[in-house]
């Protein structure tokens, strides 16, 4: 017997969203408890339904391992939205819905009648979230793109890179990843303003916005005194040295960063105190900030004959912030993560065993959990219909036939 | 001014914060809270950090501070005293949020720890921002931003092939940290206002930024294949094969990859138009019928052929050009923004985004980056500048906490406040 509260039980959302940054805003409130159906389509599979890696290699928007990852605790239903029954089913989810979350580009929901003016017609005090690249509104309100574009657009990947030479994206979408936890706050935020007053509304979030806040103090640097900022590679003003080093081992680094006197002469212990430490060129931070190109030789002629583990072992235990670059590999093998429990070991009904993405903060009182494994596509049409929607079989059975829910 | 806000109660935040989380206490502001920066007499040492209002050095002037303490009040406490602990407390009593980035165990040891406090006030919701969390074998390891980039797998996944890995050049981990921190405080307060009650909430920075790593854990648990960085290339995504994701143009670069799919259609059939129009016709790319188009069967000798001739389209314009021929197309391309790109930016002048703050202290008011969201009922409130060292001091001891002035006198000249 579950006698456990979760946060947001009887919270229930309905996610038209799409791809990574919308469903990761609703991630939030579904592992918190909220009951979360997602709207898919048959027609037209989320697009990391149809992206690497499949299990096994075998391409099924059942076996897409990135959009299941993030995908824990919804249930999905599969609408085609061009026809009229399915559109009231959607209807009829929104008039049940506290939330409804959508990450389309401005103009598709539009179409399908289902933006917030024909919403609050169905249900006045909705919460209703749009998550797009630029807005709502705007000359480029309209435009398409995805995640790596607005890595370019909101200025990540013009910071990336070596001094002087071509930039280099990071291969994420990065800004996909940083309005999630904005969006969720603003949600949260606008579920108890409705609560306390009654009243919901509409949020308009531009990805390429709400991503600027994460290099504000370069655009005000920008603003007061026309400096543009550059990508440095791995340095940093204040600190020295501060880089990635190569390590024993193929593709190994391990990062060594020493901020203060104290951290450099610990990181000399750590090392056995080489005698080129005592250099009377690296005696001050200036002098090692002057001379950081041979200093980071030096360093790493040391660290490539040790595994990165044992630098970073040897550099923690002397009090320096180190740490292996760590690739998937490491990660999933991690000591720390598996403490912590991390990654969410579960099922997937195609896929078999499968690990989640859980949750990066720990609530002492009320922990996040995997109440359900990730859905495949319109896996609960059924479920949906009937129980959340009080439909009677026959009726479902007719729809199904009418192909509402997709050829 | 907008009287509505997300926070209608105004909660009280304690924001304890460095440099590992001025962030969360600004978000939670811009929700509509009451938040108030404690920082050591003398100001923050964040406040050493740059950059700085016009470059110069200046304390009072750090625009990283500025960014994110901004929409704060700020008060001055020294905790290794007895008498600033015990004013902690007491503020304690009354505050819903402390949020704090000290390394573990150092709030404990000055009696000011989760489970202290909320013997004092069961209702607060007490947040600690960590590099790996409050348990563990790495509790107490040493980080900074680039060490958090390295054990988090983004770093490994940036950069080119045989070289070493590229963090992004503004430190990011720790504000992707505080961000995460804020939706977890938000949570908690959320079931706060439910039952009562508050909690601890811990924060991995390291976690936060895993959650950045997109298909990199699935690829190996599925099947035992590492996503490696490509440089200013995609691999990974649609195909195994590379594609190019950065061109040079011009005067800089822009972001343009081929897409296969239904959402790929139009630009494609978008940028082979615009090639023909250019004269830089391509039999191949003009024969592909797009629906049908792809990438996991593209062999890298066809897409190294696809990319030729759009290669030499890029490259005869500016990143302006590209990027205003692709919004009239509706082609996916995007330029490479410098700060005075995206200052400059039609778009966000359109929607009004920059928003002026004024500083008394300074000649003119800076516009900052407006609202990270737009909220038609309680818009987010728009930034007052950040509190200088102890700005508010008289505010919250004399008025709030009725301190005598002769207190207040023998508190400052004592170092505690």
């Amino acid at each position: 017997m579950d006698l456990e509260r979760k946060v947001f039980d009887g919270i229930h959302i309905v996610d038209f969203g799409w791809a990574l940054a919308g469903p990761l805003s609703v991630k939030y409130l579904a592992d918190y408890g909220a009951t979360v159906v997602c709207i898919e389509s048959q027609q037209r599979p989320d697009l990391l339904r149809v992206s690497a890696p499949f299990k096994d290699e075998i391409p099924n928007v059942n076996r897409a391992g990135f959009f299941s990852y993030f995908a824990a605790n919804k249930y999905s239903i599969s609408l085609d939205l061009n026809n009229t029954a399915a559109k009231e089913i959607a209807k009829n989810l929104v008039a049940w819905a506290d939330i409804a979350a959508d990450s389309h580009r401005p103009g598709v929901l539009e179409k399908w009648s289902l933006d917030y003016d024909a919403l609050i017609k169905i249900k006045p005090d909705i919460i209703m979230i749009r998550s797009s690249n630029q807005g709502l509104t705007g000359p480029a309100a309209l435009q398409p793109g995805l995640g790596n574009h607005i890595n370019g657009l909101g200025g990540i990947v013009h910071l990336v890179g070596l001094p002087d030479e071509e930039p280099v994206s990071p291969m994420v979408a990065y800004t996909d990843y940083c309005v999630p936890p904005l969006a969720a706050s603003a949600l949260i935020g606008a579920l108890d303003y409705r609560r306390k007053t009654g009243r919901g509304q509409l949020i308009d979030l531009s990805q390429f916005e709400a991503g600027l806040h994460l290099i504000a103090p370069l655009l005000l640097d920008y603003s007061t005194s026309g400096m543009e900022a550059k990508a440095n590679g791995n340095a940093c003003e204040y600190a020295v040295p501060h880089g990635v080093f190569r390590c024993k081992g193929e593709d190994r680094w391990c990062a060594i960063t020493v901020f203060t006197e104290e951290e450099w002469q610990a990181m000399g212990k750590a090392m056995g105190n080489p005698g080129w430490t005592k250099d009377e060129e690296f005696s001050t931070f200036l002098g090692r900030k002057k001379n950081e190109a041979r200093l980071n030789l030096l360093v790493e002629q040391w660290t490539s004959q040790h595994e990165p583990e044992h630098v970073m072992m040897l550099m923690q235990k002397e009090g320096v912030a180190a740490g292996v670059v760590q690739n998937a590999e490491d990660i999933c093998s991690d000591a720390q993560l598996e403490e912590r429990g991390f990654f969410w070991e579960g099922d997937h009904e195609e896929m078999g065993t499968f690990s989640y993405l859980g949750q990066p903060s720990r609530l002492s009182e009320t922990p996040a959990n995997l109440y359900r494994n990730a859905p495949s596509l319109g896996e609960h049409n059924k479920y949906i219909c009937l129980e959340i929607l009080g439909m009677s079989e026959d009726e479902y059975d007719r729809h199904l036939e009418a192909g509402v829910f997709g050829p | 001014m907008h009287e509505k806000k997300c926070l209608v109660r105004s909660p009280r935040v304690l924001d304890m914060t460095n440099r590992n989380g001025h962030l969360c206490g600004r978000i939670l502001a811009d929700l509509g809270a009451d938040v108030v920066k404690v920082e050591r007499p003398g100001g923050d040492p964040d406040r050493r950090i740059g950059p700085f209002y016009r470059q110069t050095f200046d304390r009072e002037r750090s625009l990283l501070w500025f960014a994110y303490n901004a929409n704060k009040r700020g008060i001055t406490l020294n905790l290794d005293t007895g008498d600033g602990r015990q004013i902690l407390k007491t503020l304690a009593d009354k505050a819903d949020f402390l949020i704090e980035s000290f390394p573990p165990g150092t709030m404990d040891e000055l009696g000011l720890g989760y489970a202290a406090l909320a013997e004092i006030n069961p209702r607060m919701i007490y947040t600690s921002i960590t590099p790996f969390g409050q348990t563990g074998p790495y509790k107490n390891f040493k980080a900074s931003d680039l060490v958090v980039m390295a054990m988090s797998g983004l770093l490994y996944m940036t950069g080119r092939p045989g070289e070493a890995p590229l963090r992004i050049s503004f430190p990011q981990s720790f504000l992707l940290a505080a961000a995460h921190a804020a939706a977890a405080s938000m949570i908690a307060y959320f079931h706060r206002e439910t039952t009562g009650r508050g909690q601890h909430v811990d924060v991995s920075a390291r976690e936060c930024v895993l959650w950045e790593i997109s298909n990199a854990i699935p690829s190996w648990k599925l099947n035992r294949k590492i996503l490696k960085r490509a440089g200013s290339y995609m691999s990974g995504r649609w195909a195994n094969i590379k594609q190019k994701l950065l061109w040079k143009c011009k005067d800089g670069y822009v972001v343009f990859y081929i897409l296969s799919g239904g959402f790929g259609v139009k630009t494609n059939r978008g940028i082979v138009a615009w090639l023909q129009e250019e004269g830089l016709d391509s039999e191949l790319l003009t024969n592909v019928d797009w629906n049908d188009f792809d990438m996991s069967e593209q062999t890298q000798e066809t897409q190294n052929q696809m990319e030729a001739p759009i290669a030499e389209l890029f490259s005869r314009h500016t990143k302006a050009e590209l990027y205003n021929e692709a919004l009239k197309r509706k082609i996916m391309l995007s330029p490479v923004s410098t700060a005075r790109d995206i200052c400059e930016n039609t778009q966000l002048h359109a929607r009004n985004f920059w928003v002026e703050v004024d500083h008394p202290e300074i000649p003119a008011g800076i516009p900052y980056p407006g609202p990270f969201a737009r909220l038609s009922e309680t818009p987010l409130a728009s930034a007052r500048r950040a509190p200088l060292p102890g700005e508010h001091n008289l505010e919250i001891y004399e008025k709030e906490l009725a301190f005598s002035k002769r207190d207040l006198r023998l508190l400052h000249q004592s170092g505690i406040i």
